[in-house]
C-alpha cells in the first residue's frame, strides 16, 4: 500500500514545494512581487473570477472554438487520410506536397485569415483546423498503410467486399493511430485556439488574459494561465479515458473477427 | 475449389512500368505541386482574387523583400532567437533529465509539477513572460526555452528511466564510472525518447518566435508579416508566409539528418528485430 | 592476466550465504570454494535460485546472511576482480556501440589507447570473431553476440569469470562450440570460472567440480569432483562410461532434490 501511495504523495509534495518556494521568492523579494505576484495572490484572482460569470463563458468561447476546430479538422482529416491512405498511387503522388505543407506553422497564416475573414472566430478556426489537421490526417495515413498486405488480399481472394473489409480489417487496424491521431489533434487545436485569441483577438482565455496584462492585472494573468493549464489537463484526461474505452471495445470486437 | 491466388497482386511486374524509374520518382515527387501551381497561376489569370496573388507575383515580392537589408535586420535576428532559444532548451532539457530520470524519489517528486508545466499552452508564455522580461530579444528566447524545454525534458525523463536493467547491472559490474555510464549508457540509450522530444519542441519553439513577434515588437519575421498585412501589401505578406514555411521545412529536414546521424543504430536494430 | 603459478589457495569463498525476500527463504545455506584456476559448475532444478546465488557472489544483490569473500576481502558491491556474463546477451551488449567498443568499454579507464586496441583484437580471435569487430551486436547471430559478452569479460582480465547459464538461449550446436569456448579460453587465460546452468550434461562436460543445488531453502546438495580427463571434447569425453555415471548421478541428485522438496517444503534438503 505504501508503495502505491509514496508516487502520489511526493509528486503532491512537490507541487506544494513549488507553490511554497514561490510564495517566499515574492514575499521576501527574491522575484518582483508586483510583476510575479505570490501564490496566494494568484489564487485569491482565480477564486474571484469564479464567481464572475464572465469567467466560465470566457472559458465556453474558447472550448467553442476548440471543439468547432477539432470535429472540422477531424472530418477532413479522416476523410482524407482513408482515401489516401487506402489508395498506394494517391499516397505516392501526394507524398511530396504533404511533406511540404506539414511543417509550415499554423500561424504564419494568421495574416491571411485575418486579411480574409476579420478578426473573429472565423480566423481562429483556420489556424485550428490547419495545424489539426495535420495531426489527424498523418496519423489516419499511418493506420490505414499499417494494414497486413497478406490479411488484405486474403480477404479479397476470398471474395470478401470492399466494404466488409473496410469495416472488419482496415477500421480496426487504423482505429489506435486514429485515436492517436485525436489525441495530439485535441492538444494542438488548444494551443491554436489559445493562440487565435491571442493574435486575433477572438473571444476566449487568451484575449481576456491580453486584457488582464494591459490592465495590469498580473494576478489575473497568472491565474488565466492556470484555468489554460487545467484545461488543457482536463481535455487531455477525457481524451485519454475516451481513447483507452473505444479501444478497449475495440479489442474485443477484433477478436472476434480473425481472419 | 482451386487455392485462392494471393500473390499475383502483391508485386508489380517490370513490365507494368510505364516509365523508367527516375522519372517515375520525379513524377511523384512534383506531379502534384506542380498541378497544384498552374491550378494557382491559372484561376490568377482568369479570375483574379487580391488575396491569392499569381506565383510570380509572390516570387516578386519574395525576391524584394528579403534579399536585401531585410535579411539581416528581420531574418537573422529570427533565426538567431529561435536556434538559441532551441540550443537552451536542448542542454537544459537533457541535462535535467537525465538528473531527474536517474532519481526514482525526484521524478516522482518532480513529474506531476513539469507535467502540468507542460500542459500549459505555451503561446499563453508570451504575454506571461513579457511582464517580468518585457519585450527585448532576451525575453523572446527566455519564452522560446520555456515553451520548448518540456517535451525534450520529459521525454529524456522517461528514456532515462527506461534503460535496460541488465544493462546497467553489466555497467555496474564492469566498474563504468557514473560520468561514463551517463555518456555511454544512459544518453545513448535514451537517445531515440529524446529525439522524440526534440521533434516536438521544434515546432513549438517555431510558433513560439513567430507569436513573440507578432506582438510587442518591431522586427522580426513575425512583425515583419503582421506589418504586411496591416498595410494590405499582399504579395509581401505572401512570401513572408513562404519564407516561414520554408524555415520551418528546413528545420525539418536537418532534423531528419540530425536523427539519422544519432539514431543509425537505433534503425538498423529496428529492422533487425522486424525481420 | 592473473598468475597462473600462484598457489591454489581458496581465491573465492563462499559462506553461509543465505537469502530471504521476506518471510519467503531462496538460499538457506551455501558454503563452497573456489581455488584459483578452478572451473566449477553449478547446476540446479529450476526455481533453486542460482540466479540469485550469483547475483549475490558478483556483488550486485546484498545477501540477507553469510559472507562472499573474493581474495580475503568481503565482497559488498561489484568487485573489481569480477566479471560477469549474463544470460541475456542480446540485452547485456549495447547497440549503439561496435562490437570492438562494447569489448574496449570497460577498460576505456585502465588501459592505454594502444594496449587497449591489441588486447581488443586478441581476445576477438580468441573467441573467434576477429572479422567482426565493426560490426553492430545486432547485425550478429545469438551465439555471436554471446561471444562477444565472452571476449568483453576475458579482455577485463578478471580473477574470476561468472556466467550464468550464458548458453540457454542458444540452439545446441551453437552451444557445443561455444562450451568448447569457455574451456579454452579458461586453460588460454587462466580465469578461475563459475559457470551456472541448467544443463546437467554441460555442467559434467564443462567442470573440474560440480555443485549441485537443491530447492529453496537452498543448500549445497553436493559437491561433486569430476574425475574425467583434462583435455575434453564434445565427441570422446561424452562417450565415456564415467561420463554416463556421472551424469546419471548429478540428474538423481537434482530428482532427490525436487523430490525432497515436495514431499516436506520444511524440512531442509540434505547437506553434501
Amino acid at each position: 500500500m505504501r508503495r502505491r501511495l509514496q508516487p502520489v504523495v511526493l509528486g503532491l509534495l512537490g507541487i506544494l514545494g513549488f507553490l511554497a518556494l514561490w510564495q517566499l521568492a515574492a514575499t521576501v523579494g527574491w522575484v518582483n512581487g508586483k510583476y510575479v505576484p505570490p501564490p496566494t495572490e494568484v489564487f485569491a484572482a482565480l477564486g474571484r473570477m469564479t464567481l464572475d460569470l464572465n469567467y466560465w463563458r470566457t472559458i465556453g468561447n474558447t472550448l467553442i472554438t476548440w471543439a468547432i476546430g477539432l470535429s472540422i479538422a477531424g472530418v477532413l482529416a479522416l476523410a482524407l487520410g482513408t482515401v489516401i491512405g487506402l489508395v498506394p498511387v494517391l499516397r505516392r503522388y501526394t507524398r511530396s506536397t504533404v511533406e511540404f505543407l506539414r511543417p509550415i506553422p499554423s500561424v504564419a497564416i494568421i495574416p491571411l485569415a485575418i486579411l480574409m475573414l476579420g478578426l473573429d472566430r472565423d480566423a481562429s478556426l483556420v489556424i485550428v483546423v490547419y495545424a489539426t489537421f495535420w495531426q489527424i490526417f498523418i496519423q489516419t495515413l499511418y493506420g490505414v498503410a499499417d494494414v497486413d498486405p497478406v490479411a488484405r488480399d486474403t480477404q479479397r481472394s476470398f471474395g470478401i467486399p470492399a466494404t466488409s473489409r473496410f469495416v472488419h480489417l482496415v477500421l480496426p487496424t487504423a482505429l489506435p493511430y486514429i485515436m492517436t491521431g485525436i489525441r495530439l489533434g485535441a492538444t494542438v487545436a488548444l494551443i491554436l485556439t489559445v493562440t487565435g485569441e491571442l493574435i486575433i483577438g477572438t473571444n476566449g482565455i487568451g484575449r481576456l488574459l491580453t486584457q488582464r496584462a494591459t490592465a495590469a492585472d498580473y494576478a489575473g494573468v497568472y491565474s488565466l494561465v492556470v484555468t489554460a493549464g487545467l484545461l488543457a489537463l482536463v481535455i487531455n484526461l477525457l481524451v485519454r479515458i475516451i481513447e483507452r474505452r473505444i479501444l478497449a471495445w475495440h479489442q474485443s470486437v477484433r477478436a472476434e473477427v480473425v481472419l | 475449389m482451386s487455392a485462392p491466388t494471393v500473390t499475383r497482386r502483391m508485386m508489380p511486374s517490370a513490365a507494368s512500368r510505364l516509365l523508367p524509374r527516375w522519372l517515375d520518382n520525379l513524377l511523384e515527387a512534383i506531379g502534384l505541386p506542380l498541378v497544384l501551381l498552374g491550378l494557382w497561376a491559372l484561376s490568377a489569370l482568369l479570375s483574379p482574387n487580391r488575396y491569392f496573388p499569381a506565383p510570380w507575383r509572390i516570387a516578386e515580392a519574395f525576391v524584394k523583400t528579403w534579399v536585401g537589408p531585410s535579411f539581416f535586420v528581420d531574418i537573422v535576428p529570427s533565426l538567431g532567437r529561435l536556434l538559441i532559444g532551441l540550443a537552451f532548451a536542448i542542454l537544459l532539457g537533457i541535462a535535467l533529465g537525465v538528473l531527474v530520470g536517474s532519481l526514482r524519489w525526484l521524478r516522482q517528486l518532480l513529474e506531476p509539477l513539469f507535467e502540468f508545466f507542460r500542459a500549459v499552452p505555451p503561446p499563453l508564455l508570451v504575454p506571461l513572460l513579457a511582464i517580468t522580461f518585457g519585450i527585448g530579444d532576451t525575453a523572446k528566447i527566455v519564452v522560446i526555452v520555456a515553451g520548448a524545454v518540456w517535451p525534450i525534458l520529459l521525454n529524456t525523463v522517461e528514456g532515462v528511466r527506461a534503460v535496460d536493467a541488465v544493462q546497467r547491472e553489466t555497467a555496474t559490474s564492469y566498474q563504468l564510472s557514473t560520468a561514463q555510464q551517463v555518456r555511454f549508457l544512459v544518453l545513448p540509450s535514451a537517445a531515440p525518447q529524446i529525439m522524440a522530444g526534440i521533434r516536438q519542441s521544434l515546432s513549438i519553439a517555431l510558433i513560439l518566435m513567430v507569436i513573440s513577434e507578432m506582438t510587442n515588437s518591431s522586427s522580426g519575421l513575425g512583425y515583419r508579416i503582421t506589418f504586411f498585412q496591416q498595410n494590405f501589401m499582399i504579395p509581401e505578406m505572401w512570401s513572408g508566409i513562404i519564407l516561414l514555411g520554408l524555415i520551418g521545412i528546413t528545420l525539418a529536414v536537418l532534423f531528419q539528418i540530425a536523427e539519422r546521424f544519432v539514431l543509425g543504430w537505433y534503425h538498423g536494430l529496428k529492422e533487425t528485430e522486424r525481420a | 592476466m592473473p598468475d597462473k603459478t600462484s598457489s591454489s589457495t581458496a581465491l573465492l569463498r563462499v559462506e553461509g550465504l543465505r537469502k530471504s525476500y521476506g518471510d519467503f527463504v531462496t538460499l538457506q545455506n551455501i558454503s563452497f570454494t573456489a581455488k584459483q584456476g578452478e572451473l566449477i559448475c553449478v547446476v540446479g532444478p529450476s526455481g533453486a535460485g542460482k540466479t540469485t546465488l550469483l547475483k549475490c557472489i558478483a556483488g550486485l544483490l546484498a545477501p540477507s546472511g553469510g559472507i562472499v569473500e573474493l581474495d580475503g576481502e568481503r565482497v559488498t558491491a561489484p568487485p573489481k576482480k569480477m566479471a560477469v556474463v549474463f544470460q541475456e546477451y542480446g540485452r547485456s551488449l549495447m547497440p549503439w556501440m561496435t562490437v570492438r567498443r562494447n569489448v574496449e568499454l570497460p577498460l576505456l579507464r585502465t588501459t592505454p589507447k594502444a594496449e587497449r586496441r591489441e588486447l581488443v583484437n586478441k581476445v576477438l580471435d580468441a573467441v573467434g570473431l576477429s572479422a567482426a569487430g565493426d560490426k553492430y551486436p545486432w547485425q550478429l547471430s545469438g551465439g555471436m553476440q554471446q561471444r562477444v559478452a565472452i571476449a568483453r569479460a576475458v579482455a577485463y582480465s578478471p580473477e574470476v569469470l561468472i556466467m550464468d547459464e550464458p548458453f540457454a538461449a542458444v540452439d545446441a550446436q551453437t552451444r557445443a562450440d561455444l562450451e568448447d569456448l569457455v574451456r579454452y579460453i579458461w586453460q588460454q587465460f587462466g580465469v578461475t570460472v563459475i559457470f551456472v546452468t541448467h544443463d546437467i550434461d554441460e555442467s559434467v562436460y564443462l567442470g573440474q567440480r560440480v555443485i549441485v543445488l537443491s530447492m529453496p531453502p537452498t543448500v549445497v546438495q553436493e559437491d561433486l569432483e569430476i574425475d574425467l580427463p583434462a583435455e575434453r571434447d564434445q565427441l570422446t569425453t561424452r562417450a565415456l562410461p564415467r561420463f554416463t555415471e556421472l551424469r546419471t548421478h548429478v540428474y538423481g541428485q537434482i530428482q532427490k532434490a525436487k523430490r525432497d522438496s515436495e514431499r516436506s517444503p520444511e524440512e531442509d534438503a540434505p547437506a553434501a
